[in-house]
């Protein structure tokens, strides 16, 4: 009995040493960290970098995770070289703690990796006709998005709702009633857009609001559904950006990200490119066609005036227009 | 005779013991508050003074934000309604464990934890399977506040039942068996005797789940809807603050939550010391 | 004898529906793709060195965990000292933190701007992002089990059998070792497989706390998030059903354990 009593005691300090023995890489490192889907990609081009001269001997520490949460965990000290998020806000996040800087979208291709647009999935068939903005808001249309502020993500699904609202005419004011009349059919608001994903996938509501790659993403992965992209619609900018002190093999692996070869393996992963001309290859024939879909407005148009303004405008926490949504919503 | 040595005073000890045994506990004092410092009251420490860093106006505005409001009464709401379940059928269930017997007995008793070493999502993901949109059993509530009190009676099931049983297991059957001899029904022996000493394990119990109904979001997060103020239950809602950049706000409803909380549990505390006092005298 | 047959169908009714139907859910799921996805994704390496992070981290908090709680039962039932009920009060706190909660506390005390963040730092520690937050955060969410466990059982035995020892001239540690902790020995039993489970399946204050990168910071709650995030169900179920048979064999482990004096 006296021995167990030991070896309860030693087996915590055994497993503190072993756990903290967990070595340490020799040569370079490159910690990515990244928002949550484009985890597949990600894995090809880190492989693929492997064999250039730039990559020979970089070894990299992968981490995916929730967009906002990983901007928060870099910020609070997590060892990062490339950030590649979902929003520029988190982006911002990052440049507010001083860890990268704050004219990050100065640097080539604006820091963007790959671009997306905000898309509808509905299920097979779209036995709702499904196919504009105006149809969500149809009698009996059951919505589903994650909450923008839980979500940044999400953000992206409210800006595009609005823009397309002004886009087709209608006055700020009746705008921002058409997002209400939206956000009162929403059935549920999950935490973040893989929930939400999860939540219409498992039987629950007529459309999710999501972006164009994750819903690629998804049918990949077997889930049944259509994808409808609205007219217009709001182009997603993907960020991917190095910090400060991150070594050059980090700087040297996004311009390896930006060249043709790359962007033709996000492009046939279901991410628009940055480099248009790489959908001029044959062999990127059909989804040139899947990628042409009618106009786009993003989030520099004078409807937003960049991130920072609409992230005040539309999602303070106090007096962010969504507030006042949420609350008419839940009322 | 076991009962009148279970309810004897205490022997007074010798002095020298007394002296020692007041600096051993001292030093086990000393040992537990220094654990529970570094490891419980320092992140609390923490979040008070965040939720306190930008003034009490602040710290009012965010409180007082009718979305928080809503979203704590939820939770408290749904809280003592899956209490309330979990002390009948928690206790129901250790009774049948220890003393009844039946085919699959011990299966039935090595799963009761499992609720807990499931990772919250998967605990989700299921209960959507099970009690949602595509229930092979027909029954749909997801989405609604019973799903709510369903994911959380999931994951609080094994509290009161594991609080009750060892209680149960070293509970002298003499005083049972004696009453029964002179005359006592079922239901009495129950009441008067069985149910005051299963009390402090039931309020332990009752404790715990109360404190992780209040916490819980993994598994409630993907069934409940999380619609502001009527789905959305306070660490959701803080959950928000928190990825809106609003740290302090968040920390604000999660303190209100847990000066709650803590209330509660102070209650609960005297309670229980009110009953076995009561049961001593 | 009819009332012995109520109770019992009432307890298993109310398992059925909360417990034993979920289970048999997560059974199918898991196996609905065949076995290929369920052992692609347990062998896969990442997967493994996930488990590994997971058992090193239960494996410090359950014995610390342990000790904290047979500690602080014995100090509460059997002592007396100011500040009992306070302390009583604490011990349950934790739980009642939503586990982003736990997280955003731990980034304000060891983040890179937190009140120790710097400190550690300076010394090279680091603390968040690895191994060290994914123990604190796990010690932290399954403080009160055992204490909880144990507390009840203390109170219901009473210590004559202890202070007869005493006079008879047995120690402290004597008493403590051949009458206490063998009246306790369900209590502890049922603590630990408590505390055990916790840990094995604790997802969101490690997932804030943890930095999630592959190989390295990834606890197996981790890898099923990350299954799931890729459509990957029978991955995220099959590793989800390993953690849980591994809270069973612990219970069955423990009930194993025979105290040389019985009692």
């Amino acid at each position: 009995m006296r021995r167990l009593l030991l070896l309860a005691l030693l087996v915590p300090v055994a497993c503190a040493v072993v756990g903290a023995a967990q070595a340490h890489q020799a040569g370079t490192t490159v910690n990515l960290v990244a928002y949550s889907t484009p985890k597949p990609v990600m894995q090809k081009l880190i492989s693929r970098f492997g064999y250039t001269s730039a990559g020979n001997g970089v070894s990299f520490s992968q981490s995916y995770g929730p967009s906002g949460s990983q901007a928060r965990a870099i910020a609070a000290g997590q060892p990062a070289s490339i950030a590649f998020l979902s929003t520029g806000l988190d982006i911002d996040t990052i440049a507010d703690a001083g860890l990268v800087g704050k004219n990050w979208n100065k640097a080539p291709y604006s820091g963007i990796a790959a671009d997306s647009v905000v898309a509808f999935v509905v299920r097979p068939g779209n036995p709702k006709h499904i196919h504009g903005w105006n149809d969500l808001v149809k009698s009996g249309v059951q919505v589903v998005t994650p909450n923008p502020f839980s979500s940044g993500s999400a953000k992206w699904n409210v800006l595009a709702a609005y823009g397309a609202a002004r886009k087709s005419g209608m006055s700020d004011h009746q705008a921002v009633q058409f997002v209400t009349k939206l956000f009162k059919h929403v059935v549920s608001q999950d935490t973040s857009g893989s929930n939400a994903a999860n939540t219409f996938f498992s039987g629950k509501g007529d459309v999710l609001i999501t972006y164009e790659s994750e819903a690629y993403s998804a049918f990949a992965a077997g889930k049944q559904g259509k994808l409808i992209v609205p007219k217009p619609t709001m182009l997603i900018e993907l960020p991917m950006v190095a910090l400060k002190d991150a070594p050059s093999a980090a700087k040297a692996f996004i311009a390896y990200a930006h060249a043709p070869k790359q962007q033709a393996i996000f492009a046939a992963n279901g991410y628009r490119p940055v480099v248009k001309s790489v959908l001029k290859r044959p062999n990127l024939a059909s989804w040139a066609k899947k990628y042409k879909t009618g106009p786009t407005f993003n989030i520099r148009d004078r409807l937003f005036g960049g991130w920072l303004k609409a992230n005040r405008v539309w999602f303070d926490q106090n007096t962010g227009r969504m507030v006042g949504i949420e609350r008419v919503v839940g009322g | 005779m076991e009962a009148s040595a279970a309810r004897a005073p205490h022997v007074r000890p010798r002095e020298a013991a007394r002296a020692g045994g007041r600096a051993s506990t001292a030093i086990s004092v000393g040992i537990i508050s220094t654990f529970l410092t570094v490891v419980v009251v320092l992140p609390i420490a923490a979040l008070v003074w965040e939720s306190h860093k930008s003034g009490a106006d602040a710290f009012w505005q965010a409180v007082s934000n009718p979305l928080a409001v809503s979203a704590l009464k939820l939770t408290f709401g749904a809280a003592f309604i899956v209490v309330l379940i979990n002390i009948v059928f928690g206790t129901v269930t250790a009774w049948v464990l220890v003393r009844d017997d039946f085919p699959g007995r011990s299966i039935v008793n090595a799963v009761i934890d499992l609720p807990f070493a499931l990772p919250t999502i998967v605990a989700g993901l299921t209960l959507l399977a099970l009690y949602g949109p595509r229930s092979p059993i027909g029954i749909d509530v997801a989405y609604t506040r019973t799903a709510i009190v369903l994911a959380l009676c999931f994951v609080t099931l094994p509290f009161v039942v594991r609080t009750v049983q060892p209680v149960l297991l070293e509970l002298d059957t003499e005083m049972e068996e004696a009453a029964r001899s002179l005359g006592a029904r079922q239901t009495t022996v129950f009441r008067r005797i069985v149910l005051p000493n299963l009390l402090p394990g039931i309020l332990s119990g009752a404790v715990l789940a109360l404190a992780r109904a209040l916490g819980e979001i993994g598994s409630l997060v993907l069934i409940a809807g999380n619609i502001p103020g009527h789905t959305q239950v306070v660490s959701v809602y803080v959950l928000n603050q928190i990825e809106s950049g609003d740290p302090s706000g968040a920390a604000a409803v999660a303190v209100v939550l847990l000066g709650a909380s803590f209330v509660l549990l102070l209650a609960v505390g005297a309670l229980r010391f009110f009953v076995t006092r009561y049961e001593r005298g | 004898m009819a009332k012995r047959l109520g109770l019992r169908a009432v307890a298993l009714g109310y398992l059925l529906v909360i417990l034993l139907a979920p289970l048999v859910m997560i059974f199918y799921r898991t196996f609905e793709n065949g076995l290929k996805p369920v052992w692609d994704a347990l062998s896969d390496p990442n997967t493994v060195h996930a488990f590994k992070i997971t058992l090193i981290a239960t494996a410090i908090a359950v014995p610390v965990n342990t000790v904290f709680g047979v500690l602080c039962a014995l100090a509460i039932v059997r002592r007396r000292f100011r500040g009992k009920g306070l302390l009583n009060a604490f011990i349950d706190l934790p739980l009642a933190l939503s586990p982003v909660v736990v997280g955003l506390a731990l980034f304000l005390l060891y983040g890179r701007t937190g009140w120790f963040g710097t400190w550690f730092a300076d010394h090279g520690i680091q603390v968040l992002f690895a191994l060290p937050a994914i123990v604190l955060a796990t010690i932290f969410v399954s403080v009160p089990f055992v204490a909880r466990e144990v507390i009840p059982t203390l109170r219901e035995l009473g210590n004559e059998q202890e202070q007869a020892a005493a006079t008879l001239g047995a120690t402290r540690w004597q008493r403590f070792w051949r009458i206490t902790l063998p009246s306790i020995r369900w209590a502890v039993i049922y603590g630990v497989v408590l505390t055990t489970a916790r840990c094995l399946g604790e997802y969101g204050a490690v997932a804030v706390v943890s930095g999630r990168v592959e190989g390295q910071t990834e606890t197996a709650t981790l890898r099923v998030e990350d299954y799931t995030l890729n459509f990957n169900t029978s991955g995220a179920y099959a590793v989800s059903v390993v953690l849980a048979a591994t809270a069973v064999l612990v219970l069955v482990l423990m009930t194993l354990i025979k105290p040389r004096e019985a009692v």
